[in-house]
């Protein structure tokens, strides 16, 4: 299986120096993402799930090398090369650039107002030098546009002259036209209204499965993440909580943070029985981590283990890990 | 149940340079006394226009046409809103009897000045309550909406607090002057699923000990599931479908909603693809003729749906439905 994996960390962390502390006091640190181990398959739709301060977004982007990595490696292997993020070096770094993209989650902000469609597409491509005339560019940008169902005759205008909807497949496209195998998009659904959405979503679907594409999907919405991905991680405080299949994340998640994140999704059915185990209190901060399992201070289940040890992934069936002291007790 | 609000024939319009355009078109709906109603639609439907013409709170650019009528029903007799004209006169809505709530708590505060000062501010102005009682209140207040320490949380500001704590501290500062009517305008919008249904179940508690009505706006339709009485549907500017929630949810008939139901990603099934509604919603500049979702509408019988605007016509009791399928000429 290993030849499968495209991404895989190791005891990955991500800290973030604060400023401040005393004169001879440790330089206290935010651990935005803390001891991560992670797999992703190639050409698989991976989703991170998890509340906002949890260390999605910068395992993301350490994944890309655009986070600093305090501790453990990351290795990326295609079909062609395999890098140490850690240790690459910088032509290594410029050929892995051609090889990850990001997908931002604000298609307002991500797109040049001052440049036409057709230069924010090509700008990646003349950047990185994959072409060698203005015709192959062209060419370029005419594939990926149609692709990513963009009318053709809109390449000339600018950002300003399109809806929501429309700039997030510009912003695909220009993600896309370096042919990357990696993609992270980050939260790249969650500025769209519903109806609008629904198409973004099968849109990177479709070009996930033509292009081969390993996309690593971060979200905050579960729902989406059920529809389009097949495996799953969910976070919490800078920690994997538990990894699974989809289908079996949420038909039997393990971890009590899944089953109550899973809980507190309002149903569409109005009369749907209040099973709710809802969660009290909020996510402590990063700075301040309580010990022992971070989610200890909102569990139900607690108990004095839970206060003490950090609790380490562990085997529960085929590709499901979860990091519970008590996740055979709750099953 | 007692009437609380009438909402007649609002339409509005925004000066604009570019022309004239039209947020709001011909909405009228009722409001009990401790009924929650949900306004959905999608950005630019003109759902947060039209709950801030109840409390007059556009911008002054905002043309309001001879037709529209609010009244709200209060203790003392009715009240013309369109008729308020100073900020004196208009101080009985705004804060008085209709409070609001906002999406983003943090923008909803004064930065500067502690919550407790800003909660007694309003409690001076809109109450005859004296210093040392308001204080005590917005205690209480704070305390009611699950902040721990609320005598602590009373001296700090805004941005000492956490997304969920502020939303509450919003909702305590909201209510505290006891208002007849809620407004919340994506109050769960910002905040996490867990905090979501904290606030949820909050505002439902609320509700019940407070009696008053919500206007509650979301994108949400599982948000109003579980929170709304009724529910209206808004599409570019007009309300497309209205009746109780478990009518509109189970058996949506507008083409715009049973289209908005089957784009949600929903958990209990996941086999199925998700259907996108075709297109994007059109510029208020370029508002179609006739029916406004004629450009995106999957049934579309034709000439009828551009030339006319469709009326409301009943599925069941109760539940309204602005479609030319439902119509008499067009109805099957």
């Amino acid at each position: 299986m290993t030849d499968d994996v495209l991404i895989k960390a190791r005891d990955l962390s991500v800290h973030y120096p604060l400023s401040g502390g005393g004169l001879f006091g440790e330089k206290p640190v935010v651990k935005a993402v803390e001891g991560v181990n992670l797999d992703i398959a190639k050409g698989s739709f991976f989703g991170l799930v998890g509340e906002s301060g949890s260390g999605k977004t910068t395992l993301g982007r350490a994944c890309l090398k655009a986070a600093p990595i305090t501790r453990g490696t990351v290795e990326y292997s295609d079909e062609d090369v395999t890098y140490e993020l850690t240790t690459m070096d910088k032509a290594q770094e410029k050929d892995y650039r051609k090889r990850s993209q990001l997908i931002f989650q604000d298609p307002y902000a991500a797109l040049s107002p001052r440049m036409t469609v057709r230069d924010i597409i090509a700008e990646p491509l003349e950047v990185m030098g994959l072409t060698s005339s203005r015709e192959e560019t062209d060419e370029r940008v005419r594939e990926i546009a149609a692709k990513c169902r963009l009318n053709l005759e809109h390449l000339r205008r600018f950002p300003h002259a399109f809806s929501g909807g429309q700039r997030q497949r510009i912003s695909i496209a220009r993600a896309l036209v370096s042919r990357p195998h990696f993609v992270v998009a980050d939260e790249s659904v969650a500025a769209l209204d519903v109806s609008i959405q629904a198409d973004v979503l099968n849109l990177l679907k479709e070009i996930q499965q033509e292009m081969g594409l390993t996309f690593l999907f971060i979200s905050h919405d579960l729902s989406v993440v059920a529809h389009v991905c097949d495996h799953v991680a969910v976070m919490y405080l800078g920690r994997l909580v538990e990894t699974a299949p989809t289908r079996e994340l949420f038909n039997a998640p393990r971890h009590p943070y899944t089953k109550a994140l899973l809980s507190a999704i309002p149903s569409l059915d109005p009369d749907a029985p209040k099973t709710a185990q809802k969660l009290e209190g909020e996510i402590p901060s990063p700075t301040n981590p309580p010990p022992g399992c971070k989610f200890q201070t909102r569990c139900p289940f607690a108990t004095d283990i839970c206060r003490k040890d950090e609790p380490k992934l562990e085997h529960s069936s085929t590709g499901h890990e979860v990091a519970c002291h008590h996740w055979q007790e709750l099953m | 149940m007692t009437r609380l609000l009438d909402v007649e024939n609002l339409t509005l319009q925004f000066d604009t340079d570019e022309g004239r355009i039209t947020a709001v078109d011909d909405v009228s709906f009722t409001l009990e006394a401790g009924e929650v109603m949900g306004l959905v639609g999608e950005s630019g439907s003109g759902k947060s226009v039209t709950a801030k013409s109840i409390m007059k709170l556009n911008p002054s650019n905002a043309v309001y046409s001879d037709q529209t009528k609010i009244t709200l029903h209060l203790d003392d007799g009715p009240v013309e809103i369109m008729g308020l004209q100073t900020s004196k006169e208009l101080q009985v809505v705004r804060g008085g009897a209709i409070s609001m709530i906002f999406q983003e708590p943090m923008a909803s505060f004064a930065p500067a000045i502690t919550i407790g000062d800003q909660m007694v501010e309003q409690l001076m102005i809109h109450t005859d309550m004296n210093a040392k009682r308001s204080k005590e209140v917005s205690i209480e207040m704070l305390d009611r909406v699950g902040i721990s320490d609320a005598g602590t949380r009373f001296k700090q500001y805004a941005f000492e607090l956490s997304g969920g704590m502020r939303q509450r501290a919003m909702i305590a500062m909201a209510l505290s002057t006891k208002p007849k009517l809620l407004i919340a305008d994506e109050p769960t919008t910002a905040l996490d699923v867990t905090i979501q249904a904290q606030v949820i179940d909050l505002m439902k508690d609320l509700v019940k000990d407070f009696g008053m009505g919500i206007v509650f706006i979301t994108h949400d339709l599982g948000v109003i599931a579980q929170t709304a009485d009724k529910v209206a549907v808004m599409y570019l500017g007009r309300l497309i479908e209205q009746g109780a929630v478990r009518d509109v949810i189970r058996n949506p008939s507008h083409p715009y909603t049973k289209g908005l139901i089957a784009a949600l990603p929903s958990l209990d099934d996941l086999d199925t693809p998700l259907t996108p509604i075709p297109g994007d919603i059109p510029s208020p500049l370029e508002r179609p003729a006739g029916c406004v979702f004629n450009t995106r509408c999957s049934v579309n019988m034709g000439e009828i749906c551009h030339a006319k605007v469709p009326q409301f016509s009943a599925v069941t009791q109760g539940h309204n439905v602005a479609c030319h399928l439902f119509n008499g000429e067009g109805a099957k």
